[in-house]
């Protein structure tokens, strides 16, 4: 087999918890997003479109629906005979079964993988982040610096900055100073969580870390300070463009706001880096007489009968005359009962909402979502509160 | 029991010159996002006939395009799947194959090397959401030789091509004819035929002995001679056989009703090849009534009751009614169009007034420029 010079592994186990009942069944890479994707169509499909072609999909929390939705990674053209998409559960070996106990860990678990590949470089991603990046450019840097570690950095507000792994790099691009979550952050620049490795320093880290009875098993907490300790090379591949941490309601909400508008923040279209997904059989969105949409996405299979205002419809939604879906996401599968009206909402998949329910409302804000769960049935008639959680049950 | 699938992928095309002049009819985009030919070949996978060959004949370089492996319909398989039969012309110079059943001819050896019971033979020029499974049953129990699928249609001049089938209360077909002259409602010849396949093979090893040329008049006009019976499809089924059924036929999937019936039936879905557009984009000015819009399109101007296909942009201004608009075509500023069906990839400059009417829609070709 010949040798990958790079392979990737996707960080896809965490629960997500900060997006509550989005992520009571399903792990948070396998989250709607812009109409018909989910978060892990972004890195997956920055991979292929990077010419990585050997992905670890290390999953763990609520496997099912990412699982599925991964398939044969045929999605992202990632069904190859030498590497492609494989999807990396907690195993048990000789010494036991051991669930993935923090980043660095579950990288750890799977060294078989990576030595199996013997890559000269591995790129370890994350499954919560909104953006286009083509890691053949990090790559270039990190091979060019001779990098032991590059780590890609945007620069966030300053404000924001303590929510973040920040770095200080010198103009070779070499870190000298980074701190976890800074309550007093030295500089803006921070931690996308996309580290470029060669393989055999991973591979030694991580071996390393995991007799260290101290450790947490972390990248930003244990394995990168551990690096910059010892002077080893560490390096900043400081990326330019968009970039989003949709960990909470409020972070998913305006990331699908960011896709609206003639020129939007974040153009998912109008150049050639296509993000893929797992494409149904749905013929195209019907209007019917009485619909209409306005500063919004609409999706295949959905039929609009009510208004559409700034907001983002999944595959496959109905909604009846007289409903009004407004500055709300609605994910695939969905019907809206006529008469309702719908306002700062997320509503999940294969949600049934009956006539004349009231969700959110107009006078909300993002900070209060009304937010109703998946495969939850709202009654006829049924009033949710702005800023509440619904399940089914 | 096994099914051997054949698609004719240009019978019927020269009913529709315009938009078969660079595609067969397999390749005319249809609903936004499709070929004619998902519906048959969907129906097929979704019936279990997963071994379906496709007979070309020119222009296929668009059909081979859409079908490529045959992934998007399943068929990618390593134990039948799907295959594209180009033509086959021997050295002697007499041409590639000129009816159907030369069609057929030149495919013997496909048909002689599968291990299929029946043989499905289909045309594109249906658009319906079809369980072949049920005819295929019926075939079996009345032990036919041949099954000819068959719709109730109200028959009008100018019809042609098409056979009128009679039947008696077995289903037993007692005649053919041919829809010439003929008027009202019959029962019609969908071209959807089932046949055992050694009985397909003994005709094709004995028509140069026998005289056979054609199906409709060597074989199935001889009721007596072989055991043909009708199966009635009912629900939506039309065909395409002329540019005005073509906008005619777009026209309907605006009824949600037909658009159920057509592509969630049974839970059958009609499948095309992925494209990985974006969702659609509407802006603040889009005012969008009874139209399908497919996805990748960017809408700022007026569409009512027209068919936008994928990746169009309806320009601010631009007013689009009762049109069809095929697949990455633009249409600009404050334009006007009614009754106008633009192939793909065509143009419509700022300030333009294109009108056509439902049996005569104006045309634009592929690429084309106004």
């Amino acid at each position: 087999m010949k040798k990958k010079k790079c392979v990737a592994m996707l960080l896809a186990g965490g629960q997500g918890s900060r997006l509550k009942a989005l992520t009571t069944t399903v792990a948070k890479p396998a989250v709607s997003f812009g109409g018909k994707y989910r978060i892990i169509d972004f890195p997956l499909s920055n991979c292929t479109n990077s010419g990585i072609d050997t992905v670890g999909v290390l999953t763990q929390y609520q496997p099912l629906v990412l699982n599925e939705y991964i398939g044969t990674g045929e999605s992202w053209d990632l069904d190859r005979k030498n590497g492609g998409a494989h999807v990396l559960a907690p195993y048990q070996a000789k010494r036991g079964a051991r669930w993935y106990e923090g980043t660095a860990n579950a990288i750890y678990q799977n060294i078989q993988f990576l030595n199996k590949y013997d890559s000269e470089h591995v790129l370890i991603l994350s499954g919560d982040h909104i953006y286009k990046m083509d890691y053949s450019k990090m790559l270039a840097q990190h091979v060019e610096t001779d990098a032991d570690i590059t780590i890609a950095v945007i620069d966030v507000p300053i404000e924001e900055a303590p929510r973040f792994g920040i770095m200080s790099y010198d103009k070779s691009k070499k870190i000298f100073d980074f701190a976890e979550k800074p309550k007093e952050p030295k500089s803006n620049h921070a931690s996308m969580g996309v580290y470029l490795f060669k393989k055999d320093v991973l591979v030694r880290m991580l071996t390393e870390d995991d007799e260290d009875p101290n450790s947490e098993k972390d990248f930003g907490k244990n394995i990168i300070p551990k690096m910059l300790e010892r002077n080893m090379r560490v390096f900043a591949y400081q990326f330019e463009g968009y970039w989003k941490d949709v960990g909470t309601l409020k972070s998913l909400w305006e990331a699908n706001m960011d896709l609206l508008g003639l020129k939007p923040t974040f153009a998912l279209d109008g150049d050639a880096w296509k993000i893929y997904s797992g494409n149904n059989a749905y013929p195209p969105a019907l209007f019917m007489k009485e619909g209409s949409a306005n500063n919004s996405i609409v999706t295949e299979g959905d039929i609009i009968a009510g208004e559409v205002v700034n907001s983002v419809i999944g595959e496959g939604v109905t909604i009846e005359e007289g409903a009004v879906v407004e500055n709300s996401i609605v994910f695939s599968g969905t019907v809206i009962g006529a008469g309702s009206k719908i306002s700062y909402a997320i509503i999940d998949e294969n949600v049934t909402i009956g006539k004349n329910c009231v969700l959110g409302d107009a006078k909300s804000s993002p900070d209060r979502i009304a937010l109703v769960g998946r495969d939850t049935v709202l009654p006829d008639g049924t009033e949710i509160e702005s800023g509440s959680v619904t399940e089914a049950d | 029991m096994k099914t051997l699938g054949i698609i004719f992928s240009n019978i019927h095309e020269r009913d529709i010159p315009e938009l078969t002049k660079v595609r067969t009819l397999a390749s005319v985009p249809f609903g936004g996002r499709y070929r004619l030919i998902d519906f048959v070949l969907s129906g097929m996978v979704n019936s279990g006939i997963t071994n379906i060959g496709i007979i070309t004949k020119y222009n296929y370089q668009s059909l081979m395009d859409h079908v490529q492996s045959g992934k998007n319909w399943d068929l990618s398989r390593k134990n039948g799947g799907l295959t594209i039969l180009p033509p086959f012309s021997d050295e002697s110079g007499g041409g590639v194959f000129n009816s159907r059943f030369e069609a057929i001819k030149s495919v013997a050896s496909y048909i002689r090397h599968s291990d299929a019971d029946y043989v499905v033979m289909a045309d594109c020029d249906i658009i319906c959401n079809l369980d072949f499974a049920p005819a295929l049953a019926a075939h079996e129990k009345k032990g036919a030789d041949i099954t000819l699928i068959v719709r109730k249609k109200k028959v009008n001049r100018g019809d042609h091509e098409r056979l009128i089938v009679e039947m008696d209360n077995d289903d037993r077909v007692t005649k053919t004819c041919g829809v010439e002259g003929a008027e009202g409602e019959h029962m019609v010849y969908t071209d959807f035929m089932i046949i055992s396949r050694r009985l397909l093979l003994y005709i094709l090893d004995h028509s140069t002995q026998w005289g056979v040329t054609s199906f409709s008049r060597d074989i199935l006009a001889k009721v007596n001679e072989y055991k043909i019976y009708g199966y009635q499809l009912d629900g939506y089924c039309v065909a395409v056989n002329s540019l005005a059924d073509y906008y005619a036929h777009s026209m309907e999937l605006l009824n949600p009703e037909v658009v159920r019936e057509l592509f969630y039936k049974g839970g059958a879905g009609i499948y095309t090849k992925v494209r990985d557009s974006v969702p659609a984009k509407f802006t603040d000015t889009a005012k969008v009534t009874n139209s399908m819009i497919a996805d990748g399109c960017l809408i700022e101007g007026e569409v009512t009751d027209s068919i936008i296909f994928r990746g169009c942009h309806i320009a601010k201004g631009a007013k689009v009614t009762g049109s069809i608009i095929m697949q990455d075509s633009v249409v600009e500023a404050g334009s006007t169009l009614n009754c106008v069906i633009m192939d793909k990839d065509a143009h419509v400059l700022e300030g333009r007034l294109l009108s056509g009417h439902p049996t005569h829609p104006y045309y634009i070709e592929k690429e084309g420029t106004i």
